[in-house]
């Protein structure tokens, strides 16, 4: 009997109490929680996100549309950027007036060249406010997942309001759970020694994120 | 096969002695206990602010009750499922009955890529069953990427704590322990070294980043598995999970059965509480969520093993069964007044707490006497139940194994029933008498006792059900009053310590 067989059979005989006609999912699982906590207007559920992000030591920028390019290289500027990653899907208007060189984001790089890249700037797939998460799902406009890891800065793009949603719930309907996912809530952190929060072990230190308004 | 392995670090493991012994050197070790009374407390007042903050709590609290019910209740539907979902993505299903069986696997899978070594992300399933030591056997060397299991790796210590598995030591130990072992295992400590939380946390990502980079495989657990999509799920602090998840070629995930969850909805519910319940966030800093294998972004190859190990024996028990509803959050370790004195290392299994002294001993069963006095470790006090995100009424559970240890009875073993005979007498018995002296007798451990609520009083060995009733009316066992445990302390032992 393969172990396959093995661990299905004792699964069954384990259950021999539960009956044929058990409470099917639908009905077995009451979902008496709420989708979304409270009742905001579309911008203030914006201010909570920036609150939120905030919170957990992401930097905070708003522009409009037409000012982007500028906030981009500016942010970019400021930490002395030489090198940039870029996903192969990113609006070029972006980084119109970067400086620093541009890295394709690209199957055949190492690891070991990614870490040498300063910064990546990225789009997202959705933003959470009540918990201050981003979310990207690899489309081309944000790249391989290890892009937005190995390099020390990361700036992200959010358009608001259509790409923020309230709640966990709101997000996980808004996503393709064929791809990728990444959810990310402030720069990495740990409480390892005694409980401390330390932000910055493995991922980007520093993490920015760009709530953008206006005409795409 | 030779009883449930639940992953001691010496290889092959000693048997731990019973709790009570070993809780004894923890309650002297004044470190220790200075560490951990400082960080349960500090995790313990967040938590209650994090959960404070979430309007229906109960109701998800219940809903996550409600799926992993019944999901547990169909759990062989959803297991060909889930094998069905992962294997249509690209990925490859292994079952494994027990911990050599899971070891196999794994050094088998990496052996065939020609590696020799392997990067980790912290994982319960993969301490449970010793693999780090298994693969050591065969010529591999895991590295531990957590910060917490490097500073256990490096310290030749153990997770004393499922979250913050390092709890027990503090910053000078640590700073020490990487000053001296570091470069035994690769990028030595930098010259200098204080012990102040943030060069700590750079000392680790300098010594942990070159392993990262040139890492072939990685090997995970999971936190979820989503059986309809076929998604798997782990939540972190550090990045290390999605640098060990990302950057190899091969990645290998080994997850006990019962982490399935019916449906990608079902997340909403679980990525609301867990965040809360363990590191006391809104929302941890990185979730990776990954279905099978994608083209050109992370590893080619991705192998899952599925892992029973005791679970399905667990699973037959209509009152123990409940323990596996379990998402790891280690909230009811952080409010136990038991835990909070004893240390997680008394536990004698990488499941320490509450969880650990009603999941261990169904687990590996009670034969020896660190399992049967496992479900003794406790004061009945039901803390541990009204944090659980998932509702698990410990105390009940902890009840009935009681009731098993010393009437014995029908139970299952590696799939078989068998019927156990009281442990009357035995050196198992003695064990438990003595575990259910040293909680009853420290104050310390009483000190929630204000929370015994009249629906745990029930519980109390006083009035166990059945057969119970009257062997504990017989034994040496203290009586647990109907009035709050701590006034009755006062009342009767003027506060005093007696230790044992
Ligand atoms: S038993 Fe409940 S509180 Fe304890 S670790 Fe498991 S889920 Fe968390």
């Amino acid at each position: 009997m393969s172990s396959r067989e093995r661990i299905l059979g004792r699964v069954r005989r384990a259950l021999a109490d539960v009956r044929q006609d058990d409470t099917p999912y639908e009905q077995a699982i009451e979902r008496s929680y709420v989708r979304e906590h409270g009742e905001r207007s579309a911008e203030q559920t914006v201010d909570l996100l920036a609150g939120n992000l905030a919170d957990y030591r992401a930097i905070v920028h708003r522009c409009a549309t037409d000012e982007l390019a500028a906030m981009i290289a500016g942010l970019l500027a400021g930490r002395g950027a030489q090198t940039v990653l870029v996903p192969s899907g990113l609006d070029g208007d972006w980084l119109a007036a970067v400086d620093a060189e541009r890295v394709p984001d690209r199957a055949e790089s190492t690891p070991h060249e990614l870490d040498r890249v300063d910064s990546v700037v990225t789009a997202c797939a959705v933003a959470v406010a009540e918990t201050g998460t981003i979310v990207l799902d690899g489309s081309p406009d944000q790249g391989r997942r290890r892009i937005t890891l190995v390099p020390d800065h990361h700036i992200c793009v959010v358009r608001i309001p259509d790409q923020v949603v309230s709640s966990v719930p709101q997000a996980l309907e808004r996503l393709d759970p064929a791809r990728p996912l990444t959810w990310i809530s402030g720069p990495s952190a740990t409480s390892d020694i005694e409980l401390d929060r330390v932000e910055g072990v493995h991922g980007p230190r520093t993490l920015e994120v760009v709530l953008v308004h206006g005409p795409g | 096969m030779s009883g449930t392995y639940l992953g001691m670090p010496a290889f092959p493991p000693p048997p731990p002695p019973a709790f009570p012994e070993a809780a004894r050197d923890a309650v002297h070790d004044q470190t220790l206990r200075g560490n951990l009374r400082h960080a349960t407390h500090t995790i313990r007042a967040k938590r209650a602010r994090a959960v404070a903050e979430v309007s229906d709590w109960a109701a998800l609290r219940e809903a996550g009750m409600r799926i992993k019910d019944h999901t547990l209740r169909h759990l062989d539907r959803y297991l060909v499922q889930l094998e069905e979902s992962v294997t249509a993505a690209g990925g490859t299903v292994h079952w494994a009955v027990d911990a050599d069986e899971a070891n196999r696997i794994v050094a088998g899978l990496v052996k065939a890529t020609g590696e020799t070594e392997v990067v980790k992300v912290k994982s319960m399933a993969t301490q449970e069953i010793g693999l780090n030591e298994a693969l050591e056997a065969e010529g591999i060397r895991a590295y531990e990427t957590d910060l917490a299991e490097l500073i256990v790796q490096l310290g030749r210590d153990r997770p004393s704590h499922i979250l913050v598995p390092a709890i027990h030591r503090n910053r000078g130990e640590i700073r020490d322990i990487f000053r001296q072992e570091m470069g035994e295992w690769g990028r030595p400590a930098p010259e200098g070294l204080t012990d102040t939380p943030a060069e700590l946390a750079e000392a680790a990502r300098l010594h942990l980043r070159e392993k990262f980079l040139r890492a072939k495989v990685g090997v995970s657990g999971a936190n979820f598995m989503v059986a309809e999509t076929g998604t798997l799920v782990v939540v972190e602090s550090e990045g290390n999970g999605r640098m060990c998840l990302t950057l190899p070629e091969t990645l290998i995930s080994v997850v006990g059965i019962e982490k399935i969850l019916p449906t990608w909805q079902d997340l909403e519910v679980f990525l609301q509480t867990l965040p809360r319940s363990s590191t006391a966030e809104r929302m941890n800093p990185y979730t990776s969520m990954w279905t099978g294998t994608t083209d050109e972004d992370g590893p080619r190859t991705f192998h899952l093993v599925l892992l029973d190990n005791g679970r399905t024996d667990t699973l037959a028990d209509e009152v123990g069964r409940q323990a596996l509803r379990c998402i790891r959050c280690s909230a009811c370790l952080n409010v136990c007044p038991v835990y909070e004195r004893a240390g997680g290392h008394a536990y004698g299994s990488v499941y320490p707490g509450p969880i650990g002294a009603i999941l261990s001993p169904q687990l590996r069963g009670i034969a020896s006497e660190i399992d049967a006095s496992l479900p003794y470790a406790s004061s009945l006090c039901g803390a541990c139940y009204e944090v659980c995100p998932v509702a698990i009424d410990i105390p009940e559970v902890l009840v009935h194994l009681r009731e098993r240890v010393v009437e014995g009875g029908r139970t299952t073993r590696e799939g078989n029933k068998v019927v156990l005979r009281p442990a009357k007498g035995h050196a198992a018995e003695r064990a438990a008498m003595r575990a259910a002296r040293w909680a009853f007798t420290h104050p310390g451990a009483l000190r929630t006792g204000q929370r015994l609520a009249s629906r745990t009083r029930r519980f109390h060995p006083r009035t166990l059900p059945g057969p119970g009733r009257a062997w504990s009316g017989t034994r040496d066992l203290p009586p647990v009053p109907a009035e709050p445990f701590r006034d009755w302390w006062q009342r009767t032992h003027d506060g005093r310590d007696r230790g044992e």
